[in-house]
């Protein structure tokens, strides 16, 4: 019966509760156990909640009270740890921010629980959401579950790896430069970084706020847009979100699932995108994905991003200096960690030893980056620079989607590397998020789903779609239409090959 | 641009606050050297006439009613803090002798 719960979809769960088929208490039991049981290997949690199982029995307790619950009502769901939550430890991966418990929810947090979603735990990252690979963690490292020798993908690996490994239906994320979409890229998942501004940044602890975004992380796309309906819209605690409606992206997600066709549908092939020097199997499933689209009815067509060559460089500019200044208020005074040096005993002197005690070396370089970038006589030619060069990626992304109603590309240029690989190559990191960050900079919403698995090396590769500011929904029909004929082609969902664990 | 050095980078760690170790400081002066020349990328197509963009969406004058919110109670906000009197941040001395 845990096997079995633990591999259903959300959406299923959803229904077999509101049947009664099912309590959230078991479900939510069946997770608990599923996690005691690969979570040692894994390490997508850096905690476990003890409140799950009386939450989840208030939602049964509701229930029976014939309370009118949402779709998603008693249906667990991990937290990445960068979300402000009132009763879990809340890191950020941070030695810095360890054991601190927030005096509040973040947002899409206080969303969820009032939609009654079951919260397990918090997972794991790199710290402060710097990296691509959670190796930056100051917790120790997660597994990709299709292979403990490999990287989840970053910052996101812990959500990632716990809907891969089953741990969890669903997860949050966050999504500053692919910090959603690469991890679900390696991890055979599905991820979406919302429209900048569509997902309140409340109580997610800050790394670049002109970049940050809150995103779902699932297995399924119909999964992606339920928990996006609950934690998306309007949040005036945010001076950054949107003050629209939005539309049902779950109706969506199902409109495309059951599409016929995609006639008239014109999916933009960004040409800068279309794997320069990626990984060949990469590129032979996203082509192959291409002519799936194509059966279905749908136009390619190839489009041109000419700044996108400038966008990782503009990146590494843009988020040191938001990050440098962000940070800034890990001072040692008002929360986390506080080391007094021997001899040391100004406030300056306890910072200055604080925060070089709590931060681990990414965290360093990038403040260190980003403060030479924000300093006097340089403040114009790095980050000027890189907010033109943001001005010019935007008219790249109009440009193309005025002949094109998504675009397409390679979600991560490689599959999962090993653990160890690139870490002392700040670099080769970096490079990861070329085919994400340019959505980032524009503020457009993406979604990365499985395209299969690399013929050389049995790992998943991931497919992204882009699309205009607002224009989420589309992101939904599309994925939903590819992921069901992906899956008529491969009999089952992509993580049905992946090893057993445990 | 001039070349980063150790120096350069011990400049910018007392700028930020972080007391480097000279280990540190050999380790991440050309690692930072090569990631500042790969940056500087953004200065080729960054011209007069294009204008800055800050924001991706931009929104203005977002401004909520004049009236008190909800705000944290003096004993959440020092919850987390590592050091306190029960209603206020203790921290270390401010200045030093030199000042």
């Amino acid at each position: 019966m845990t096997e079995e719960l633990v591999r259903k979809s959300a959406a299923e769960l959803g229904a077999l509760l509101a049947a009664r088929e099912i309590s959230a208490e078991e479900v939510t039991r069946a997770h608990l156990d599923r996690i005691a049981a690969v979570d040692g290997d894994v390490h997508a949690f850096l905690h476990v909640s003890n409140a799950a199982l009386g939450t989840a029995a208030a939602i049964d307790a509701a229930r029976g009270d014939g309370a009118e619950l949402g779709p998603l009502a008693g249906v667990p769901v991990a937290i990445k740890d960068v979300l402000c939550t009132l009763d879990m430890p809340s890191t950020a991966g941070s030695r810095i921010l360890e054991g601190w418990v927030p005096p509040y929810d973040a947002t899409p947090v206080s969303r969820m629980r009032k939609a009654g979603l079951v919260p397990l735990g918090k997972t794991n990252m790199d710290e402060f959401a710097m990296g691509s690979s959670t190796e930056h963690s100051a917790f120790g490292p997660t597994r990709n579950p299709w292979d403990l020798d490999r990287i989840p993908g970053g910052s996101g690996g812990g959500s990632a790896a716990a809907v891969a490994a089953f741990e969890a239906p669903l997860a949050l994320g966050s999504d500053t430069g692919g910090s959603i979409r690469q991890p679900a890229a390696v991890t055979g998942t599905v991820g979406v970084k919302p429209t900048y501004g569509g997902v309140s940044r409340y109580g997610a602890i800050a790394l670049a706020s002109s970049l940050d975004q809150v995103g779902p992380v699932s297995r399924t796309v119909l999964d992606a847009a339920l928990l996006h309906d609950v934690i998306g819209g309007h949040d005036p605690r945010d001076s950054t979100s949107i003050d629209e409606e939005w539309p049902s992206f779950a109706a969506a997600a199902r409109a495309g699932a059951e599409a016929e066709s995609l006639k008239g549908l014109r999916v933009g092939v960004v040409k800068e995108l279309d794997s320069p020097g990626f990984q060949a199997g990469v590129s032979q499933r996203f082509h192959e994905a291409l002519e799936l689209l194509t059966a279905a009815g749908a136009e390619i067509v190839e489009v041109s991003a000419p700044h996108f060559e400038y966008a990782v460089a503009a990146y590494y500019v843009i988020l040191p200096a938001e990050a440098s200044s962000n940070l800034a208020k890990f001072d040692s005074v008002r929360f986390g960690l506080r080391v007094t040096p021997p001899g040391g005993w100004t406030v300056e002197d306890v910072m200055a030893a604080t925060r070089e005690a709590g931060f681990g070396a990414e965290v360093k370089r990038r403040i260190i980056l980003g403060t030479y970038a924000l300093s006097a006589g340089y403040y114009e030619a790095y980050y000027g620079s890189a907010q033109k060069v943001r001005t010019l990626i935007q008219r790249d992304f109009a440009a193309a989607f005025d002949h094109a109603d998504v675009l397409v590309s390679p979600a991560a240029p490689t599959t999962a590397f090993r653990i160890g690989e690139k870490v002392d190559d700040p670099m080769a990191m970096y490079l990861n998020d070329v085919t994400t960050i340019p959505a980032n900079l524009a503020g457009i919403p993406g979604m990365a789903l499985p395209a299969g698995l690399a013929p050389e090396d049995g790992l998943p590769v991931g497919f992204q779609v882009m699309a205009p500011a607002r224009e989420d929904a589309r992101l939904y029909r599309v994925g939903a239409t590819l992921e069901r004929l992906l899956g008529e082609r491969w009999g089952g969902p992509i993580l049905d090959k992946a090893p057993a664990l445990g | 641009m001039p070349e980063i050095t150790p120096d350069v980078v011990r400049h910018l760690a007392g700028l930020a606050r972080i007391a480097l170790t000279d280990e540190e400081i050999r380790t991440l002066t050309p690692q930072l050297d090569v990631i500042v020349e790969s940056v500087a990328k953004v200065r080729e197509v960054a011209t007069s006439d294009v204008p800055a963009t800050s924001h991706p969406i931009p929104l203005s004058n977002v401004f909520r009613p004049d009236v008190p919110g909800e705000t944290l109670t003096p004993q959440e906000a020092l919850a987390g803090a590592p050091e306190h009197d029960g209603s206020r941040f203790r921290v270390s001395a401010i200045l030093g002798e030199e000042q």
